[in-house]
């Protein structure tokens, strides 16, 4: 398994009232999968995705990517985990606006440090239709090549995981197309997706549907049945 | 690609952000460069001002002592023309003398005994000396036809209590005679010559020259041969004598008074008053150029301590405008710099949120912002360097001095990268212990 969660808890203790928002989930994502992640607003999906990158440690239950516990590794050691193991994508793109699209796609190497970063970035950008725009500032993208920069930066580092947040929820149709195709295609050479998303078409990507309500799992639906003992 | 690269790009992309640091970071390094700049000019300007002064005073001091050894010499060329020329200036007569007759005669005409001189001699009056008793009389030169002045003389009287001095006129040997200038010359003698005076025979010892004076009509014999060729045996006609250089400012009555202490009842002339008073204006211009040479000293002295006090006056001052102005530039400084690193972390939430997200750890946050300050502090040192030279230069120069000290193009060069990374670094810190899932989960 890419990505396990394993009877995952989180609350968040507020300033008054605490709020279960992941309420014993177990959701796991095997190599060459497609998963999807729907339910209503505040259903606890943005909670489960952070517990599931390293980036929010849960109250109880089990965290594995990649066969390991973030959770278990020093705040530095995470961080690079996080780095060299999983790519992110979210609905507001959060690219550096000062950086040129080159370096948005390299900022991963920032860590990493590799040195053929740049070759892969430009292939990278290369694949997403970028190559004319790669000198160019955020601010100069339309959203659909925003969304392709914070694609190809999620991918610069060969991770084998990819949490994507609503990453169409500020596309039209095509532009969430290519998305959700490069996401397709990632999954298909072997790496796990696990996708938040209120998208029926996003969700027609998915091999495999995982409803929240409520902070707990409500239904799972898919051609492959995840064994949850 | 570096974090070095994500600072450039930082910068280059909020422009404001940093030229409002850099110039917050300019003012404080401006006013201390200033402030050093004026403190050293005011250095220099003090030393120079002293340095004028004391060459000022020191020529004054200069000149004012040539000037009193001008006057010394003058006095002292006075003294000894006076010696020289006037011989002796003070006559002591016998009481019964009557000055009327005396002054018309121009030779006394009453005696006095011989151990007069004497006791003057053995008294210790100090007024005086060169003591010479001598007799003299306006006789006529029977052999000459001539009329001449006789005058006997025994040599100088050696005082009790002084040293021998040299004899203003010398003993005349018995049966010898010394001729004044017309006497000679109207009869064509020459020393060695012997002539006869009132049936005497006197070998001629010296010829004087001219001397413009009754000296000219004179003959000089021994002073016992005359006193028996006069008949005046054991008496004397006057005591003639030199005048010490006295201080006080009637010197006459003072010399009477000593003198009348030992011989009551003489009387005492004083001739050549007029040399004299010559004399007493040197003495004077000496003791005045003594004391402008001390006025001279004295005015130096103060002159320099003048140059020092105003110097450290200013001083003072610029320590006292500087020792507010920096302090509060600095500390206003860093609340600027502060407030702008505060709000450029704010302002970068997202971004360190994502940058966390996907990898950096708190320590490349913090170089993040770390270094964006360095740069601000070097930027903003260099340029405050510049100003603070110049504005420095400018107005604390009262002199044309070179200014520049390496030391506090270091010190702004440090210093500033310094204020400039203290002040951010609270923010800086804040920044980089955000929470990542807290800023993703905002959107
Ligand atoms: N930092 C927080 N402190 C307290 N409560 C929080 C916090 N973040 C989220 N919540 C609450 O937890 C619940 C789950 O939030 P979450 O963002 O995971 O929902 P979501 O399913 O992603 O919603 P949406 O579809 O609108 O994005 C919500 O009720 C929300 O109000
Ligand atoms: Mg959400």
């Amino acid at each position: 398994m890419l990505i396990s969660l394993d009877h995952v808890t989180k609350t968040y203790r507020g300033n008054d009232q605490p709020v279960v928002a992941v309420n014993d989930v177990s959701v796991e994502v095997a190599a060459g999968e497609f998963v999807a992640v729907v339910g209503p607003s505040g259903c606890g999906k943005t909670t489960l995705l952070l517990v599931a990158g390293g980036l929010l440690g849960p109250d109880s239950g089990e965290v594995q990517i990649d066969l390991q516990d973030p959770y278990a590794l020093s705040a530095d050691q995470r961080a690079r985990f996080r780095a060299e193991r999983i790519g992110f994508v979210f609905q507001q793109f959060h690219l550096v606006p000062y950086l040129s699209v080159l370096d948005n796609v390299l900022a991963p190497a920032l860590v990493t440090g590799e040195r053929d970063a740049a070759d892969r970035a430009l292939a990278l950008i290369d694949r997403f239709g970028l190559s004319d725009r790669r000198n160019h500032r955020p601010g100069q993208l339309s959203t659909g090549e925003r969304q392709r920069v914070a694609l190809a930066r999620a991918l610069l580092n060969d991770p084998r995981v990819i949490l994507a947040d609503e990453p169409t929820g500020n596309l039209d149709g095509e532009n969430s197309e290519d998305v959700l195709q490069a996401l397709q295609t990632f999954a298909n050479d072997g790496g796990a997706v696990l996708l938040v998303t209120h998208d029926p078409d996003a969700v027609a990507f998915a091999g495999r549907t995982v409803t929240l309500d409520n902070g707990q799992v409500a239904m799972q639906t898919g051609q492959e049945k995840v064994a949850s003992d | 690609m570096k974090i070095s690269h994500l600072v450039v790009q930082e910068i280059v992309h909020r422009r404001l952000n940093f030229l409002l640091a850099v110039f917050g970071v300019s003012v404080a390094i401006a006013c201390l460069v200033g402030a050093a700049t004026m403190l050293n000019a005011g250095e220099i300007q003090t030393e120079q001002a002293i340095r004028e002064s004391k060459q000022a005073a020191e020529k004054a001091v200069r000149k004012s002592k040539q000037a009193a050894e001008k006057a010394g010499k003058q006095l002292q060329d006075e003294m000894r023309k006076i010696t020289k020329g006037l011989g002796f200036n003070i006559v002591v007569l016998a009481e019964d003398e009557d000055l009327g007759a005396f002054h018309a005669e121009g030779t006394p005409t009453k005696t006095m005994p011989q151990e007069y001189v004497t006791r003057l001699a053995k008294s210790p009056i100090v007024v005086i000396n060169h003591l010479l008793p001598i007799v003299t009389r306006k006789i006529e030169w029977p052999e000459a036809k001539q009329t001449i002045v006789l005058t006997g003389t025994r040599g100088e009287v050696p005082q009790a209590h002084r040293d021998l001095k040299k004899p203003l006129l010398d003993l005349v040997p018995p049966g010898k005679i010394v001729l004044g200038h017309h006497l000679h010359t109207s009869q064509n003698l020459k020393p060695g010559d012997t002539l006869t005076l009132k049936q005497r025979k006197f070998e001629v010892l010296k010829c004087h020259p001219e001397r413009g004076s009754v000296d000219d009509v004179t003959a000089w014999l021994n002073l016992e041969e005359a006193q028996e060729m006069l008949g005046m045996q054991n008496l004397v006609n006057a005591i003639l004598a030199l005048e010490c250089n006295c201080a006080t400012v009637d010197r006459v009555a003072e010399i009477r008074g000593e003198i009348a202490k030992v011989l009551p009842g003489t009387k005492v002339l004083e001739r050549g008053r007029k040399a004299l008073a010559r004399a007493e204006a040197r003495n004077k211009a000496k003791k005045s150029a003594d004391r402008a040479v001390a006025e001279a000293e004295a005015s130096g002295t103060r002159l320099m301590a003048d140059a020092e006090a105003s110097g450290a006056r200013l001083m003072a001052d610029r320590q006292e405008l500087t020792s507010v102005m920096v302090p509060v530039a600095m500390i206003g400084s860093f609340a600027w710099i502060a407030l702008l690193a505060l709000g450029n972390s704010r302002q970068r939430r997202s971004e360190i949120g994502i940058l966390r997200a996907i990898g950096l750890g708190s320590r490349q946050v913090l170089v993040l912002f770390l270094g964006k300050a360095l740069l601000v502090g070097l930027t903003g040192g260099a340029i405050g360097y510049a100003i603070g030279f110049l504005a420095g230069s400018r107005w604390g120069a009262a002199v044309d001095a070179d200014l520049y000290q390496a030391r506090w193009l270091v010190t702004a060069l440090l210093l500033a990268p310094l204020l400039s990374a203290a002040a951010s670094w609270i923010p800086a810190l804040l920044a980089s212990r955000q929470d990542p899932a807290v800023v993703l989960q905002e959107q």
